[in-house]
This record gives C-alpha cells, structure tokens and sequence, in this order.
C-alpha cells in the first residue's frame, strides 16, 4: 500500500500569541514550532496501516512550508515514515494554496492513502484534507476516530454532535485524523539516529495563489476582571442569584 | 437578475437544525446589504419542520427529495449543492460550521473553484466588500480575512448569531433526485447514550483533575442534570481515563461558544482556555485562588468543590422547582 501523510509545521499549543509588526501575522520570536498534534495520530495511522499491509508499503511524508518544515519531516522519519517531501515556499499561504501544491505533488504518485490531522492547530481551518481530497477525485472522510480498510473497501467512524458516524467508501481516499484513533508512537533514538540518513526532497513551488488574503491579526479584547465572591458554600446563593438577575443565562 | 447568495441548511433525522435559522438570518443580513437574493438548499426525505425557517427572509427554498439521503452522503451531497451554486451562479455559498458543514464544504468550494474561509463569528460590509471574522490560535487571536475570487465559501460558527425571523414567506421547492452518487456515505449513526454533546450544548459544567477521580464525576452530571447541561471535561481528565474524549474541552478537544460554562477544579491551562473562553459567561470553582482560571472567570468561588457543588446543585433546583 502507498500511502502518504500531510504533517504541519505550527507553533506549540503553550505559545502566547503576540502579533507580528504587520499585524498579518504571529510574532514568531521566542516561538517552539512543534509537528501538529493531529498529524502525529495522522502519522501513527499510516505506520500501523504499514505494518499491516507489509510487502512493498510505504509511506511518505510531504508538508509545505518552509526549511523550518523540515523539522516537522524529521520528526515523522524518526516516527518510522520512510522518506520526506518539503514543497517549498515562503509566502503565507491559505488553506487552498496547500492543498493545490499537495495535490500537485500528490497526484501522479499513486497513493492508495492521504492522510491528514483533522486540523492544523495554528488557523484551525479544518478543511485541508477536505480540498486535497476533492482536488485529487479521492473519497474523502474528516475527523475519523476508527478506521478499517478491506480489500479497496473502508469503514471509518467520524466524530459528529453527539455521536459518531459510520461511514463506508473507497480507497483512493483520503483521510483526516481526531484524537482517539490511535496513541502515537514516541521516536525512539535508534528511529532519530535513522531518521538523519533518510531522503527530503525539496522542491520548489510556484504558480500558486491564495484565494483568500488577511488583512489583520489582532488580540481578542480582554475579559473584564471576575469576581471572587465567596471561600465557602455561604456563596453559592449570590452566585446563583448573578447567574440568574445579572448574566441571565440560567 | 439579481446576484445570489445560497445557503445550505442541515437536517439530522428529517428535522432542520437550530443553525438553519442562524444561516438563514445572516445570508438575509448579507442580502439586504449587497442588493443580493438568498435562496437555500436543503437535502433528505420528508423533512418534518421544513415549513419553520420560511419566516427567515429566505427567496427561495429548494429541497432536493430523496430517502437514501437522509443520511449525510458527501459524494451525493457536493453533487447537489455545487450542481445548484452553479445553476443559479450563486456567488456567495454559506455552510453552518457543524460536522457535516465542515466535511461538505470545503468539498462544494473546490467544485466551485472559490476562496473558504470556515468558523466566521463577525462580519462586516463596506464598499460591497465582505470581511470576515475567524478565531485562529484556537482563540487566542482574531483574524480578518476578505476573499480574492469570485465564489466565496464561509461557514458560520453554531450560537454566535441570533436567527431573526421576518414577515416573509418563502417559496419551496421539490426537487426529487434520481440515482444519487451514494460511493461515500454514513452507513449508521451512533448516539452517545443520549447526552447532550458540549459543542452544542448552551451550557456546560466542566470537571478536572480536582475532581480527584471519576467516581466524584456524579457531582458534576447532578448539576449539569439541574442546570439542563452538558458535561464536558478537561485533557488531564481525559487521559486518565476517567470521562470519554468527546467530552474533553479545549485546544485538542472541542471549542464551545455556550452561554455559561462552569468549570470545577480546573487550573485553566492556556490549552483548557483556547476552547472555552469565548462562553459568554465563566463560572470557575478552585480552591486554589491564584488559578488562572480565576483570570477569565466571571463569578468564582476560591474553595473546595467538593462542598460548593453539592450545594450550588440544591440552590438550582430550588430555583427550578
Ligand atoms: C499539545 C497539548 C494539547 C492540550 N490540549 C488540551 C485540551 O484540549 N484541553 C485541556 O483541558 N487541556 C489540554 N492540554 C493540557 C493542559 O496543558 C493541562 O495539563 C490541563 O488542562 C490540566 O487539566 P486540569 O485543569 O483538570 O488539571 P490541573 O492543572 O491539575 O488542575 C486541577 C485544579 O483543580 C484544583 N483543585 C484540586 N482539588 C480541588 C478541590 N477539592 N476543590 C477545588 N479545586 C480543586 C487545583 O487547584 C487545580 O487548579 C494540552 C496540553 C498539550 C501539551
């Protein structure tokens, strides 16, 4: 089985966001960049599927971004990913702008399996998966917590309100990951020490545009200060009383 | 002719979602402003309430017919809508930002060859141009984004816009589909025992690591049963296997929007933060006074929950009663 997975390259969850002087983006000074959490259940899905599959499977990881991305790459290699793809580029690009260079890239391989994380935690857009999918003709199933692939026939469980969903479609296909679908594994230091003899390729991306532009980052305003009204149940009244005369909400 | 504006609307088991409304009044918002027209697609069988959202200031709606497609199919679904932004040469398609919004859309916007921009909480109109407003950073920073193509593709996040009805009466309809693309489908829904989900819920009651187990979790379903609420939980909980992950609330768990969320023993880590603190109003209850939830909560009480919840849970339901 060929498989590919789509890593991103995004600020560590801890960071306070500062806005850059252009007020387009974050400051990135004092940043940790990390691998996308959903990418690494993303990346954990195509080794297992790996494993199971055997025979001449392989996976690759491609990200677009820039060196920095790299990084990211190695991190999937040391994980157990067999090669890496960087499509290079160094405008801020949309989600459109992604999936049309991973489709570009993505689409003459013969990938039997994309994967994606659900979402990339820095724009929270959720729909990167989505477009390559339909950009490439692929099926497609989002936020997927159980998958099973028979032959060329998946069952998957999406997480929806309240629920799950059980879905059933074909590969090629392309699949976005939630948490839940697997426990990533961690690298191990013979996986590092691999890792930094297995191929990225780099290629240059141009041709592409945006189809949305920003025009300004900015801070929510603050919250106002809240109250501390009481050390003890005595203050359960009042506050019940607030929740009802004040806020309105019960 | 005037431009259009469509906008999907979502049924679950033959009933229109309460985003239906929210839509339907925000494309009628967009509308009045642009000179524009709004017409919505709806897709299922016999939709048990379609009649409700004709008050919405909708031109036109069209239901396109078919009992295979109760159930969500994106393959038969991205067929329809795109098919009908086309024919009407809509330039404008709007989604709420639900699960199947957020599968479909995308999926609608490359058909259409247009810009999507998903999750908008604001807007605003100027010269004929719409800028959009989205929480990026999990919601740690705002983020104004306006399109550079001629279709453009948003999604509206649920409970953030108030549905106003109008004195209109819209016109339906029926389309009957013939041999939907059914390749990619929901097969079999699964309902999780019958509790409100917190990403739809107005309000939560959120329990964490000082809940000291999940045998304490009793506590926390009481009041959320007193207060009509959904439980939700935070990653530290979660991972210890005490409360399932779609309760969980935060940066890699669910971002909620409800109006009032009450969190119990939870520190307010900035990840915790990213999913919660756009609730219209915070509860937190922390025996530690220097927590900083205690920065972004409304009211607060600096003692212990287990005291505090079993009384704030009477003092609801004497309310209630
Ligand atoms: C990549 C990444 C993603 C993450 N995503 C999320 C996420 O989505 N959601 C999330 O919640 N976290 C997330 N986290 C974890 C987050 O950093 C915190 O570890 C977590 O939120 C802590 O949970 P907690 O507040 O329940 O526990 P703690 O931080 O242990 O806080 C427990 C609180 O309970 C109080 N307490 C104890 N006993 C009592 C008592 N008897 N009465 C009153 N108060 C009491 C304590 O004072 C303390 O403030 C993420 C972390 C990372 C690295």
């Amino acid at each position: 089985m060929k498989i590919a997975v789509c890593v991103s390259h995004v600020p560590d969850t801890a960071t306070k966001i500062k806005i850059g002087s252009a007020e387009k983006i974050i400051d990135p000074a004092g940043v940790t960049y990390i691998i996308n959490p959903y990418d690494e259940f993303a990346v954990e899905e195509a080794l297992k599927l790996k494993e199971k599959f055997g025979g001449d499977s392989e996976v690759t990881a491609v990200s677009v971004g820039n060196d920095a991305n790299k990084e990211t790459i190695r991190k999937a290699l040391a994980m157990g990913v067999d090669k890496g793809i960087l499509l290079k580029t160094d405008v801020e690009t949309d989600s459109y702008f992604v999936a049309s260079a991973l489709s570009g890239e993505l689409k003459s391989g013969g990938y039997d399996l994309i994967l994606f994380g659900k979402q990339s935690v820095d724009f929270d857009n959720s729909i990167t998966g989505q477009l390559t999918a339909e950009m490439l003709g692929y099926n497609c199933i989002s936020v997927v917590v159980l998958l099973n692939i028979d032959g060329n026939k998946i069952t998957a469980e999406r997480e929806i309100e309240g629920g799950r969903e059980v879905i059933s479609t074909e590969l090629p296909a392309v699949i976005t990951a939630q948490k839940g679908l697997n426990e990533p594994r961690y690298a191990s230091l013979k996986g590092i020490m691999a890792a930094k003899k297995k191929v990225i390729e780099e290629k240059v991306l141009t041709d592409i545009q945006n189809k949305t532009e920003i025009l300004k980052l900015r801070l929510p305003s603050p919250k106002n200060p809240g109250r501390i009204i009481g050390t003890d149940k005595s203050a359960v009244p009042e506050l019940v009383r607030l929740l009802r005369e004040e806020a309105k909400v019960i | 002719m005037p431009k259009k504006i469509l906008i999907f609307i979502e049924q679950r088991e033959n009933k229109l979602k309460k985003t239906s409304y929210e839509t339907a009044t925000v494309a009628h918002s967009i509308a009045s402003a642009l000179g524009y027209e709004t017409e919505a697609v709806v897709i299922g069988g016999e939709i048990e309430n379609i009649n409700t959202i004709q008050s919405y200031g909708l031109n036109k709606i069209v239901h396109f017919k078919n009992s295979d497609l109760i159930n969500y199919s994106s393959s038969a679904y991205k067929n329809i809508v795109s098919g009908y932004a086309k024919e009407t040469g809509a330039e404008y398609v709007i989604f709420p930002n639900s699960s199947l919004g957020k599968d479909l859309a995308p999926l609608v916007s490359v058909n259409l060859n247009a810009g999507i921009i998903m999750d908008i909480i604001d807007f605003t109109i100027n010269d004929n141009t719409i800028t959009l407003t989205r929480p990026v950073y999990a919601g740690k920073a705002l983020m104004d984004v306006k399109f550079n193509s001629d279709v453009k593709v948003f999604t509206l996040r649920p409970n953030v816009f108030k549905p106003v009805s109008s004195d209109s009466s819209t016109e339906i309809e029926i389309r009957n589909v013939d041999n939907p693309n059914l390749t990619n489908r929901v097969t079999e829904s699964k309902k999780s025992e019958g509790k409100l989900d917190v990403a739809e819920a107005d309000i939560i009651v959120s329990g964490g690591r000082g809940m000291k187990g999940p045998e304490n979790f009793h506590l926390i379903e009481e009041l959320a049963d007193a207060l009509g609420a959904a439980v939700g939980a935070s990653r530290a909980v979660v991972d210890a296997g005490w409360r399932p992950h779609r309760e969980q609330v935060g940066q890699t768990g669910k971002t909620v929007s409800p109006s009032l969320y009450v969190a119990c023993g939870i520190s307010g880590a900035i990840q915790h933060l990213a999913g919660m603190s756009s609730a219209k109003y915070i509860v937190a209850i922390n025996k530690d006074k220097d927590s900083p939830i205690f920065n972004i909560a409304d009211y607060g009480i600096a003692g212990d929950i287990f005291e505090i919840l079993p009384a704030f849970t009477e003092e609801v339901r004497k309310l209630k009663a």
